[in-house]
């Protein structure tokens, strides 16, 4: 009985996150749109609703072509490894008091520090598998950012770790019950968005599909579904790393009043929100300047922050 | 400070939520176009009601894409042209043939609704061109101005600058 539970809650936050991340293409688009004052797509179903499913069949019509010059095994295997680490991400989230699919697993959060590090494969991978010059350079350029944001977003939850004195993502929720992290380390939570958004490859760190120099960076190649499923990877991946954010550092699903499940869903929308308002407001960085602020100011400001908040913790326990 | 700035950037942005959007709504809303909007192209019609265009050929001459196709008619002191013809699928609506116009004859309106599904559909001939009215010089008539030679409708010397549409 218990596996079939188990089983069910699997298959449902499975769905619900692929159904999610497809609503969120509309949801992006339509608050593009009023961010620079247009209106989106509103046409089909009521304000345009209906919009994702217009894509999916459009998406699915495609030709799915797989290029002769590329290596094939490993092209069509890329956009599956972005999607699949992205969707195990979500396996060690406590979503409520009690829902979620492993959130009391013990090494939770390097659980996910690991996800998000081997989707850097597919998109690797994808780049590399292409054989073409655009993708292999966006293949590249995602290789040295994802690699490098990685090092300072791992320094950063490490103080949350030390607070909380557990990698249990349940444990670090309930430990925020009287304040939420985001107080004794604000500079830990500026460092994991930064590091999310890098890692999640969105704007204003989107270089490895920077559209304007790559043609589309490491999906150049990719048509059809395969093309849908990193599309439908990078929205799954801000949700993640939204949740992951609202987990660490804003108290999950802490919260008075309202039901646990909506105080997480709530706040979660919220940093969705911030991603979509990003996109519209930043321009992308020049590549160096990327890479200069990762190593220069990222990193030592991390390591400060983590040096900080183990002097307080062991001034305390004296 | 970039990340300052960056803030700032967001912030401004975040208000622009609460905008108007500009969007027009096109087949539901329509778009205010101005009387001197430059769009489809017409032949018109003096005061009395006689085709303005003496086939000067001044359009087809000035037309950057060679969309205008126009000849007299063979009838001695008939100056309409016998065939009048634009490729709208050719024309960038510059405008030109309406300024290189002597008689004010050929005018852009404010109309751009032209779709076709065949490309052939988009040749006008003359009898699409033209219209009843005088268009947007309401009381200009060429040969009452400059007059007409051989004819008693105005013997006195022209003065050129009367001439002016």
């Amino acid at each position: 009985m218990i596996y079939i539970n188990a089983i069910a809650s699997a298959v449902g936050l499975l769905i619900g996150v692929v159904l999610l991340a497809a609503l969120l293409t509309w949801v992006e688009r339509r608050l593009l749109g009023f961010l620079q004052d247009r209106l989106g797509p509103n046409r089909v179903g009521w304000q345009g609703s209906l919009q994702i499913i217009a894509d999916m069949i459009k998406i699915f019509f495609k030709q799915d072509w797989t290029p002769a010059f590329s290596d094939r095994t490993i092209f069509i295997a890329a956009p599956a490894i972005v999607m699949a680490t992205v969707l195990l991400g979500f396996a060690v989230i406590p979503f409520s008091a009690d829902f979620g699919i492993a959130p009391d697993l013990n090494i939770g959060l390097l659980f996910f520090l690991a996800m998000t590090s081997l989707s850097v494969y597919g998109v690797v991978l994808a780049g590399w598998a292409s054989n073409s010059k655009f993708s292999l350079l966006g293949g590249l350029r995602a290789a040295a950012q994802m690699v490098s944001y990685e090092v300072f977003m791992g320094l950063a939850v490490i103080g949350v770790v030390m607070l909380a004195g557990s990698f249990n993502l349940n444990d670090i929720v309930r430990a925020q019950g009287r304040l939420w992290y985001v107080v004794p380390q604000c500079i830990g939570f500026v460092l994991f968005l930064i590091a999310g958004i890098a890692e999640a490859h969105r704007l204003p760190f989107d270089l490895p599909e920077g559209e304007n120099e790559l043609g589309a960076g490491f999906h150049t190649e990719y048509s059809s579904m395969k093309f849908g499923m990193f599309f439908v990877g990078e929205y799954a991946g801000i949700v993640l790393i939204s949740a992951m954010t609202v987990v660490l550092y804003f108290g999950g699903w802490n919260g008075p009043f309202l039901p646990p499940g909506l105080w997480f869903a709530l706040k979660t929308s919220l940093f969705i929100f911030f991603f979509i308002l990003l996109r519209a407001a930043l321009p992308r960085p020049r590549y160096d300047q990327l890479m200069s602020y990762g190593w220069k100011l990222m990193l030592p400001l991390a390591i400060l922050n983590l040096a900080v908040t183990g002097a307080i913790i062991l001034a305390r326990a004296s | 400070m970039f990340i300052l700035t960056a803030l700032r950037t967001c912030w401004l942005t975040l208000l622009h939520l609460f905008h108007r959007t500009e969007t027009i709504q096109y087949p539901e809303q329509r778009p205010k176009l101005s009387p001197r909007f430059r769009g489809r192209i017409v032949l018109t019609r003096d005061p009395d009601g006689a085709e303005r265009c003496v086939s000067c050929h001044l359009c087809a001459a000035v037309c950057p894409c060679d969309c205008i196709d126009l000849q007299k008619t063979e009838q001695p002191d008939d100056w309409r042209p016998e065939y009048f013809r634009i490729n709208f699928s050719r024309c960038i609506f510059c405008g030109f043939c309406e300024e290189a116009c002597p008689t004010s004859a050929i005018q852009l309106i404010p109309d751009f609704e032209m779709s076709e599904f065949s490309r052939h559909n988009l040749v006008y001939e003359k009898e699409h061109l033209l219209i009843a009215g005088t268009g947007k010089v309401p009381d200009y008539n060429f040969y009452r101005v400059a007059g007409v030679r051989g004819t008693g409708a105005n013997a006195a010397p022209v003065d050129p600058r009367g001439l002016m549409p």
